[in-house]
Formats: structure tokens, sequence, C-alpha cells
């Protein structure tokens, strides 16, 4: 149905045309923070073994930026429509609301991967990195995405102020990336906050994606890969059950 | 014949309000069809629920024979609706916005007809401007070249020419009035009761959620079986006897009830008999407005 592909095209071209905020800004800012904690971190002692620090932190980043954007994209774009009111371009048409879903997930997935390509290639500059299981990285980057992406349209459904989309954002999203061992190996935590760290969603991802780099890993990849799916089922399952009853869209 | 537009006993309530209280109304294919009331009507909210941005909370509504709910697909690809507000996406250029406005209806080549409505509504200059440099009478414009791009064969306007300069209200008036001609059903909606006695060839009046009138506009005139007859007079003071026929006195000038062109003959002679010269005299015939007013203050009860 072209109506899903016009409504895909319309998202990417959206992020698309202020690359420079979409896709610069994460970009430096992530190598900001690996060049920034790879020389704080200095002589630190490497992790799993053999992995030096600076080496550690690159997928922990690329997947955080991988995340964030995915999330930032659905979320901001409906919100903006909403409050501007140029959403009702969107809801006239005949599309059904598994379009709608698609079309959002989607662009959030390629803004996702390109910003997260973006980073890795910049961070190759400065870190040398290993690629053991590249499919692994793949899958793991696009599952990420992906629940993001679909975590995102709830924000922006649910939302009626860019306030509220912003306090997801902080308080829910960031938090979460954070605390899921972007920055350290949670075997370096207590046992409490390790144990608490295993209900975070984000750190499954995390952990899964590093696999693809190091062939090492907390968690097998599999096993969280599969609580990953799992979540991205659940939150899509929401998301198409609201966008279905027309929850904040249609009143 | 499959109506345009069908409603039926359709409830709306917004909280404590209620919007719509079994609504029915039915528009002819190719009818031009007026909406009117006063602010809070359930003119917007009857809209809305006609387009599926709303879901009315009982009661039905079809387009074209397709119900609005369970065969959105087909009632909202025959249906095209220029929003009163002027909204626009900040990311793209006139083309772009009927571009993508066409993708979203499933056309993919439709850069013909885009160019036609383009000429139409004089936006050829200003195809490859982004939208927020435009005017607000351009936007309005490019509001009216979304809502065609899938030549819907029903079109509703809401407040279309709400602040809008005159010579483009005529412009649009006129292009409306040829959209129509060519087949399209139109529904507007407008506070400019000049407008809809311009346009509209049956009017429905809604108030506090409810129609309170719905015939033809000119049944609705002639409801009001008055002309009014302005006079300044010279001399003299108005007759006494014709006080009962004033409906008002301004500068001077007192506008009278007269029942019918007959009963003119014997006003004016009975001003002559009280000695008064007439400086000035005019004839007004009954208009839309004072039908408007009169049955909104019956509907007050």
């Amino acid at each position: 149905m072209s109506g899903f592909g016009t409504l895909l095209y319309k998202e990417l071209l959206r992020f698309w045309k202020v690359a420079f905020q979409t896709v610069g800004a994460p970009v430096l800012t992530t190598l900001l923070y690996l060049l920034i904690f790879s020389h704080v971190m200095q002589g630190r002692a490497p992790v799993y073994g053999e992995v030096p620090y600076a080496a550690f932190l690159v997928p922990g980043l690329v997947m955080m930026a991988v995340l964030q954007n995915a999330f930032a994209n659905s979320s901001s774009s409906l919100i903006q429509s909403k409050v501007t009111g140029n959403i009702i371009f969107v809801l006239l048409p005949p599309l059904s609301y598994w379009d709608f879903f698609a079309a959002y997930v989607l662009a959030s997935v390629v803004r996702g991967m390109v910003v997260g390509a973006g980073v890795l290639l910049v961070s190759l500059a400065f870190v040398a990195l290993s690629f053991e299981h590249p499919l692994w990285i793949l899958a793991f980057a696009l599952t990420g995405s992906a629940i993001l992406g679909t975590l995102g349209l709830i924000a922006g459904i649910w939302a009626e102020k860019f306030d509220q989309v912003a306090g997801f954002q902080s308080f829910l999203i960031m938090p979460l990336t954070f605390l899921s061992g972007v920055f350290y190996s949670i075997h370096s935590l207590p046992a409490f906050w390790q144990g608490l760290s295993r209900f975070n969603p984000f750190f499954y991802m995390i952990d899964g994606f590093r696999y693809g780099f190091f062939g090492v890993s907390d968690i097998d990849p599999a096993l969280s890969l599969a609580i990953a799916l799992a979540n991205l089922l659940i939150f899509a399952a929401i998301t198409l059950a609201l966008l279905k009853r027309g929850y904040k869209l249609r009143h | 014949m499959t109506p345009a537009i069908q409603i039926q006993q359709v409830h709306k309530r917004f909280g404590a309000v209620q919007a719509l209280c079994g609504i029915d109304l039915e528009v002819a294919p190719g009818e031009f069809f007026g909406l009117l009331g006063p602010n809070g009507a359930g003119k917007t909210t009857l809209i809305n629920i006609l387009a599926g941005l709303a879901r009315a909370d009982s009661g039905s509504v079809r387009v074209l024979g397709h119900d609005v709910v369970t065969q959105y697909r087909d009632s909202r690809r025959a249906l095209g609706v220029v929003p009163q507000e002027l909204v626009f996406d900040p990311f793209f250029s006139v083309r772009e916005t009927l571009r993508i406005q066409s993708g979203y209806f499933g056309l993919k080549r439709n850069d013909a007809w885009i160019d036609e409505v383009m000429h139409h509504l004089d936006l050829t200059g200003k195809a490859d401007a982004n939208m927020r440099s435009l005017s607000g009478g351009m936007k309005r414009r490019v509001l009216v070249a979304q809502a065609l791009v899938h030549k819907p064969p029903v079109i509703v306007l809401d407040e279309p020419t709400a602040g809008v300069d005159v010579e483009l209200r005529q412009g649009l008036w006129e292009f409306v009035r040829g959209l129509n001609r060519a087949g399209h059903t139109i529904v507007l909606t407008t506070h400019y009761l000049e407008e809809a006695e311009a346009l509209c060839a049956r009017i429905a009046m809604l108030k506090q959620g409810r129609v309170v009138a719905l015939d033809s506009t000119s049944n609705l005139i002639n409801r009001r079986d008055s002309l009014y007859l302005r006079l300044r007079l010279a001399g003299a003071a108005l007759p006494a006897a014709l006080t009962s026929r004033v409906r008002d006195s301004r500068d001077g000038a007192h506008t009278l009830r007269v029942r019918s062109y007959a009963e003119i003959e014997g006003v004016l002679a009975q001003v002559r008999e009280a000695g008064a010269q007439i400086e000035e005299l005019e004839l007004l015939q009954p208009d839309l407005e004072d039908v408007f007013v009169q049955i909104m203050q019956e509907a007050n009860g």
C-alpha cells in the first residue's frame, strides 16, 4: 500500500532534511563521550580480561546512540505534528493503523542505524575494534532501534506537550540507557545492583550487541535476543492497540 | 440514490459537554450544502466525525454509503476536508506537500493533476517555496489543494474564508462553485451568512448540538415574510400609526416592517398625509442573517 510507503518516505525525509541536528550532532556528542571517558579511564584494568577500556566503551556508546535516536525520531515527529496540528494530514487519508505503526517505527530504525553507523565509523578512527560476530551486531541493533522506535511512538501518542516527551526521555529512556552497562560491566557493581540491572531491558540489548564485537558477554546472546524480541512484541502490541482505539489521536 | 453524506442519530459527548445530541442529516450528491451555527454548536465536531478525526458515541455516519468507521478506507478516499486552521508541515515545499498528500492516498504519479490544481489556485509560482514562507492566503489555498489531490467526490470546507481578503474570498467562491458545477458535493461551514446565502442551495442550522433548521436557502429566507423600508423624513415626525412597524431607528432613519410590496403604497401615503417629505428611501430584502438570528432566538426556548 503506497500510503505506507509515502508516510515512511516523509518520515525519512523529515529527519534527513535536518541531518546536522539529527545525525551530525549525535555522532559528535558520542565521540566526545568516547574521547573524554577513554582519556579519564586510561590505565583502568581491561574488561573481559584483555579488552582495553576504550574498545569496551565503543559498542556501548554506539548502542546508546542507536537507542536514543530511534526514540527521538518517532516521539519528536509525532508530538510536533500533534502540537502544530498537521497530524490531521496523516489522519485524514485511508492509512490503516498498521501502516501508521510500520512507517514511524521503520523510519526510527533507519535513523537509529544511520546514527549508529556514523558513530561506529568515526570511532574506528580512534580505537581499534574487533567484529567477532557481525550478524549479532546487526540483530541487536535492529531489534534495539525497533523497540525504541516503538516506545517513541507510545510517548508521542500519549504526550500532549513537548515537555511530556522530554520527561519521558529524561526520566525513563536516559536513565535506562546509562544504567544498562554502557560505561561499565555490571560485574563491577555490588551484587544487589547487578541483580537490579538484569531487570533493565536495555541491558540485554547492549550486552548482546557487545558480544557481536568481542565474542564475550555477561548473558548468553541467544537469551538476550529472545528477551529483546519479547519486549518488542509486547510494546508493539500495546502501540497497535492504542492506534486501533485512536487513543489521543481520534477523539 | 446513495446520499453523499448520511448522518443518523449521532451523539457525541466531550467530558461534561454534550456536543451533539441526535443529529440526523442527509446531503444528496452534487449538492452545495451549508452548515451554520454559532460557536460551540457542534459544526466542527460533526465534520471531525465525518472525517474520522473523532468518533461518535452512537449513531452512524456514511460517506457515499461507506461507514466512516467500519469502511474508513472507502469513506476517507471519497472525502476531502479543508480544515479551518492554517496547519502545514514546515519541512516541505508546496509541491512536496501535495505529492506527499497524494502518496498517502496511494496516488504515485499525480503530478499532472497537482499542476492543474496549483494553476487553478494560483500557486504555480510558489510550487517550490517552503510552506513557512507563504502568506496566510496562500497557505489557505494550499490547504484547498491538499483536499483535492485525490479528486474526492465530496468536499468539506470548514470556514474557508475566515480572515481572508475580499479578492481571495471571491476567488475561492468562484473556484468552489466550479467544483460544484463539475459534480462535486460541497459542504460548507461558515459564519458569513452572506457567503452561505450566495453559495449554498440548502442549509442546516445547528445550535447546541441539535439541528434547529433544515431547508433550502430560498425557503429559509422566505420564512421571514417581511420586507423592510428604510425612510429618512424631513418636515415632520414619523406618524404615530407607523411606530408599531419600526424595527430600529438609526441616524435619523427608521426601518419599517412591511408585509408585502402592496403595503408600501399605504405606508408612503400615511407619511405624505402627515406632511413629511421623504429624503431617503430604501427597500431592504430579507436576508439569511435575519432568519438566522430569529431561528437562533427561537431555539433558546
